[in-house]
C-alpha cells in the first residue's frame, strides 16, 4: 500500500535536497507536488488543501533553522501534521464490567461481517466471552454467513428472523447478561448514507441497543466519496472509531486521513486478510511513516519475525553479505516474500528509498510462481552454481517445470540481474548491511555484531575469509546448542 | 436511466436554491475561480488524473477564447469524458451457445449480487442460464447465490466449501453444456490484486472452462465498487493480465458515488463499462449511457 504517494514524494524531496534551505518558491514546488500526491492516494480534494495549509503556515514560521536540510525539515513537520491527523489521543478501553456492547455499520461489502468475526475472535484471545448477533436480516445468506464464522470461532451467533433488528438488538443485551457473555458485537446489514429509511433503522439500533462503541467499518480502497459517507454516517451514529479494511492490498488508503478529517473519530483496527486473524491495531506514526516514503521497518520487522525462520534468514543475509548469491537463496527469499505477504507491500516499507529503486528491479509478482517451479526443478549443483546451466540442462528444467526453454532462460537471466543488483546495491556504503540489521529478525546483539564483521571483511576484500568464519561461528553454535 | 441516482441525489441537496444558481450561471463569463472550483468537482467524483488533464485543456482553450462562458465549459468538460468513455459496448450473447461469463473483482465489490442481475436480465428474454458458485471460500457465498438464483430462476451449480474452484467451474460448464443452457455466468471468490497466488487461480478458472466450451470465458467481466479510487486503475490493469477481462460493470451507482475512476480505466487500460448497478435488487440493473454518464459527473455541483 501507498507505494506510490511513497515514490512521488520521494521525487519532491530528492528535489529538495537539491535545492538548499527552504524558500517561499522552493516550498511552492514541493508543496504542489505533495497536494498531487495526496490527491493520488485517495485524500479527499479539501482535506488534501487544508493538509497542505497547515503545512505551509508551519514550514514558513520554521524556515529559519539552519542546521537540518529543507528535506528533513518538510519531512518532519509532514510527519507531525500526517501523524497528527490519523492519531488518537485516548487509547480504546473496551470496558470490563457488564456486557461491552459493539456495534459495527457502513456500506454495503465494506466487511461488517467478517470484521465483527475477527474482532469477537481478538476480544476472545484476550479471555472475553463475546455473543455476536445477525442485525443483517437484509442480504441473502447474511445470517447463514455469520453462523458460519461462529462456528469456525467457536463463538455463539444470536439470530432471528420475523423481527426487526432494533429489536432483535434491544434483546441481544439481556441475553447476552443471561448467557454469561461480556462482549456483545452487533452485526448491521450494509446500507447506503443517502438511504434515509435505512440510516434510521440503524440509528434506532443504535438507540434500543445503547452500544458502548460504534465503529464505521470502511474499504481500505474508497475514495474521495468517503468523507461523504463518514459524514453521514458520524451524524446518525457519533461513531467512536473507524476499522479501515482490505489494507493488505495495494491501495493507497488515504481515505485514512479523509475520514479522521471529517468525523474526527480514529482509525482503531485495520484488517490485513479474509481471514478470522488478520486485524490489528492501527499504529498512525507508521501510516504516516508510509505516506512520506520513510519506510515502515517496524511493521516489517514484526512481519518478518512471524513468517521468517530465524536461522535460515541469516544465512540469507549472511550470503547477501558476501556475494554468494544462488538460486537457492532466491528461492528462499522467494518463498519468504511470499509469506510476508505483497511484495510491493514489502518493498514499500524498506526504508530510503530503497523501495522505489527495487520496484524498478526485474521482479514480476505474477511470475513468483514460476520461477519457484523452475527453480525446483534445477539439480542441487545448479542452483549453487547457475553458471553450469546450459542448452541441455536448461531444456531438461524447462520439461521438469512445465516451463518453455525461453520461459526458463528469462528466469536465468532475471536472476543474474538481481545477483548485479545486489552487487550495486551494496556497493552503495554498505547501505544492505545496515538494512539487513534492521530488517532481518534475531539480528540483534552479538549476530548484528556479527554482520558487521563481515561487513568489514568484504570491504577488504576478503570475502573467503569472512565465509570460513561464519562457517565456523555456525558449527560452534550447533555444537552449543546440541 | 439513472433515475435511482438522481433520487439519491435530490434527497441530499436543496433542488431549489440549485435551481436558482443555475438559472443564474447562465451564459455567466467564465472565470478561474469556476474553473477551480470545476476542477474540485472532477476530482471528488474520483476523475484522478484524468480531471487535471481535462481541467488544463479547459483552461488552455479559455486563454486562446475558444470557450468564453460557464455553458460553454460544461459543454466542453461533458464532451471531454464521453470522448475518453468511448461508444457504448453491450454484453452480447456470442459463440455456439452457452455463452460463458466470468465475473471477477476485488472483495465485496458486488460480484455475485451482478450475478443474479445479469441472471435476471437473460432469464427474463426467455434464455435458460446456469450459474457456477465458484467462490468455494467466504463463509456461506453459495448459500447467498443459491437463494439468488432460486430467485431469478436459473441453475446453480455449486461444489463443497473449500472446494477447487476450478472443478466447480468445470462441472458448471459439463451442465450448462449437456443442458443445453443459453448462458454460464461463473462467480469467483472476491480476492484482492496483491494476493499473487489467488491471481493465478483465477487464470486456471478461465483456462479449465475453454476446455470443456471452446472459446470461453466469451467475457470477463470486473465488478468494480463505485465508492472505489484511484486503486481501480490497478484492479484493471492487474485482473487484466490475470484474465481476458472484456468489461467493466460498477456496482453501487446508487450512492452518492460517482465512480469517475472508469474514466481513468478505459483511457489507460481500455476496458469499457457494460453495465452499472444501481441497487441490491436483482433489476437493478441498467445498461451503461456513457452520455448520461458523463453528465452524472456534475450532478451537485453548483455552477
Ligand atoms: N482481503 C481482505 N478481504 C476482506 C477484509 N475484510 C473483509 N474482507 C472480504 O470482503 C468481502 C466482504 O466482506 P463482508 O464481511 O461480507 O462485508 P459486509 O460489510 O458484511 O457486507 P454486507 O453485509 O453485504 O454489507 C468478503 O469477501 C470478505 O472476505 C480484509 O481485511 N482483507
Ligand atoms: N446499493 C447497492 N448495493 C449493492 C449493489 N451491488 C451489490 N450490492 C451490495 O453489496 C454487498 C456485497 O455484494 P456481493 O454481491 O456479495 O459482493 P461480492 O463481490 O460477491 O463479495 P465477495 O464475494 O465477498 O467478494 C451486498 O450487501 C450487496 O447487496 C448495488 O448496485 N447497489
Ligand atoms: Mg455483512
Ligand atoms: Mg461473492
Amino acid at each position: 500500500m501507498f507505494e506510490s504517494i511513497n515514490q512521488n514524494l520521494q521525487k519532491v524531496f530528492a528535489r529538495f535536497q537539491r535545492g538548499g534551505k527552504l524558500t517561499d518558491g522552493n516550498i511552492q514546488d514541493g508543496l504542489r507536488e505533495i497536494r498531487q500526491a495526496l490527491l493520488d492516494a485517495d485524500v479527499h480534494f479539501k482535506v488534501a488543501k487544508d493538509l497542505i495549509d497547515e503545512v505551509t503556515n508551519r514550514a514558513v514560521g520554521e524556515k529559519v533553522i539552519e542546521s537540518v536540510t529543507p528535506a528533513q525539515q518538510i519531512i518532519k513537520i509532514f510527519h507531525d501534521v500526517l501523524t497528527a491527523a490519523m492519531a488518537s489521543d485516548k487509547p480504546l478501553v473496551i470496558g470490563q464490567h457488564g456486557p461491552t456492547v459493539i456495534m459495527l455499520a457502513g456500506l454495503q461489502g465494506s466487511g461488517k461481517t467478517t470484521t465483527a468475526g475477527k474482532l469477537a475472535n481478538l476480544l476472545k484471545k484476550r479471555g472475553r466471552q463475546p455473543l455476536l448477533v445477525a442485525a443483517d436480516l437484509q442480504r441473502p445468506a447474511a445470517i447463514e454467513q455469520l453462523k458460519v464464522l461462529g462456528q469456525q470461532l467457536g463463538i455463539p451467533v444470536l439470530a432471528k428472523t420475523g423481527v426487526t433488528p432494533p429489536d432483535l438488538c434491544a434483546e441481544a443485551i439481556p441475553f447476552a447478561r443471561a448467557n454469561g457473555h461480556d462482549v456483545v458485537i452487533l452485526d448491521t446489514a450494509g446500507r447506503l448514507h443517502i438511504d434515509e429509511p435505512l440510516m434510521q433503522e440503524v440509528a434506532a439500533v443504535k438507540a434500543r441497543a445503547k452500544p458502548h462503541h460504534v465503529f464505521f467499518v470502511c474499504d481500505a480502497m474508497t475514495g474521495q466519496d468517503a468523507v461523504n459517507s463518514a459524514r453521514a454516517f458520524h451524524e446518525r451514529l457519533a461513531l467512536d472509531g473507524v476499522i479501515l479494511t482490505k489494507l493488505d492490498g495495494d491501495t493507497r488508503g488515504g481515505a485514512a486521513i479523509s475520514i479522521r478529517h471529517v468525523t474526527g473519530a480514529p482509525v482503531r483496527f485495520v484488517g490485513l486478510g479474509e481471514k478470522l486473524d488478520q486485524l490489528e491495531e492501527f499504529h498512525a506514526d507508521r501510516m504516516a511513516s508510509r505516506v512520506l516514503g520513510m519506510g515502515d521497518v517496524v511493521s516489517l520487522v514484526e512481519r518478518a519475525q512471524s513468517v521468517v525462520d530465524e536461522k535460515q534468514a541469516e544465512e540469507a543475509v549472511t550470503k547477501l553479505l558476501t556475494d554468494e548469491f544462488t538460486f537457492e537463496d532466491f528461492l528462499f527469499q522467494l518463498r519468504s516474500m511470499k509469506k510476508l505477504g505483497p511484495l510491493k507491500d514489502v518493498l514499500a516499507m524498506l526504508p530510503g528509498g530503497l523501495g522505489a529503486q527495487l520496484q524498478n528491479a526485474p521482479i514480476d509478482e505474477k511470475q513468483l510462481d514460476r520461477v519457484e517451479a523452475v527453480i525446483c526443478s534445477m539439480t542441487r549443483e545448479e542452483r549453487l552454481r547457475p553458471d553450469v546451466l546450459d542448452v541441455d540442462r536448461r531444456r531438461r528444467v524447462a520439461r521438469g517445470s512445465g516451463n518453455s526453454l525461453d520461459q526458463v532462460n528469462a528466469v536465468v537471466k532475471q536472476f543474474a540481474g538481481m545477483r548485479q543488483m545486489m552487487k550495486q546495491l551494496k556497493s552503495q556504503s554498505g547501505l544492505m548491511g545496515k538494512m539487513a540489521a534492521r530488517f532481518m529478525p534475531g539480528m540483534s546483539g552479538a549476530k548484528q555484531h556479527k554482520a558487521q564483521v563481515i561487513e568489514e571483511m568484504r570491504k577488504k576484500g576478503d570475502l573467503l575469509r569472512a565465509k570460513r568464519k561464519m562457517e565456523r561461528d555456525r558449527k560452534k553454535q550447533n555444537r552449543r546448542r546440541r | 436511466m439513472f433515475k435511482k441516482l438522481f433520487e439519491g441525489l435530490k434527497k441530499t441537496r436543496d433542488a431549489l436554491s440549485l435551481g436558482l444558481r443555475t438559472v443564474l450561471s447562465i451564459g455567466r463569463d467564465l472565470d478561474d475561480e469556476t474553473l477551480d472550483r470545476l476542477e474540485e468537482t472532477l476530482y471528488t467524483a474520483d476523475l484522478g488524473p484524468s480531471a487535471t488533464a481535462m481541467i488544463e485543456k479547459a483552461r488552455k482553450a479559455y486563454k486562446l477564447r475558444e470557450i468564453k462562458t460557464t455553458d460553454d465549459v460544461m459543454v466542453f468538460l461533458r464532451k471531454e469524458i464521453e470522448d475518453r468513455l468511448g461508444e457504448r459496448s453491450e454484453l452480447e450473447l456470442r459463440g455456439v451457445p452457452p455463452t460463458v461469463v466470468l465475473m471477477v473483482g476485488v472483495n465485496g465489490s458486488g460480484k455475485t449480487t451482478t450475478i443474479a442481475k445479469l441472471a435476471r436480465h437473460f432469464t427474463q428474454q426467455g434464455k435458460k442460464v446456469v450459474i457456477g458458485a465458484g467462490d468455494t471460500f467466504r463463509a456461506a457465498a453459495a448459500e447467498q447465490l443459491q437463494i439468488w438464483a432460486d430467485r431469478v430462476g436459473a441453475t446453480l451449480v455449486r461444489g463443497k466449501a473449500g472446494a477447487d474452484p476450478a472443478a466447480v467451474a468445470f462441472d458448471a460448464a459439463e451442465k450448462a453444456a449437456t443442458e443445453k443452457a443459453d448462458v454460464l455466468l461463473v462467480d469467483t471468490a472476491g480476492r484482492l490484486v496483491t494476493q499473487a497466488h489467488l491471481m493465478q487461480e483465477l487464470s486456471k478458472i478461465s483456462r479449465v472452462l475453454g476446455k470443456r466450451i471452446p472459446g470461453a470465458p466469451h467475457d470477463v467481466l470486473l465488478v468494480l465498487d463505485a465508492t472505489t479510487g484511484q486503486n481501480a486503475i490497478q484492479q484493471a490493469e492487474k485482473f487484466k493480465a490475470a484474465v481476458p477481462v472484456t468489461g467493466l460493470i460498477v456496482a453501487k451507482l446508487d450512492g452518492s458515488a460517482k465512480g469517475g475512476a472508469v474514466v481513468g480505466i478505459r483511457e489507460r487500460v481500455g476496458l469499457p463499462v457494460k453495465f452499472i448497478g444501481v441497487g441490491e435488487k436483482a433489476d437493478d440493473l441498467e445498461p451503461f449511457d456513457p452520455k448520461e454518464f458523463a453528465r452524472s459527473m456534475f450532478e451537485g455541483h453548483t455552477p
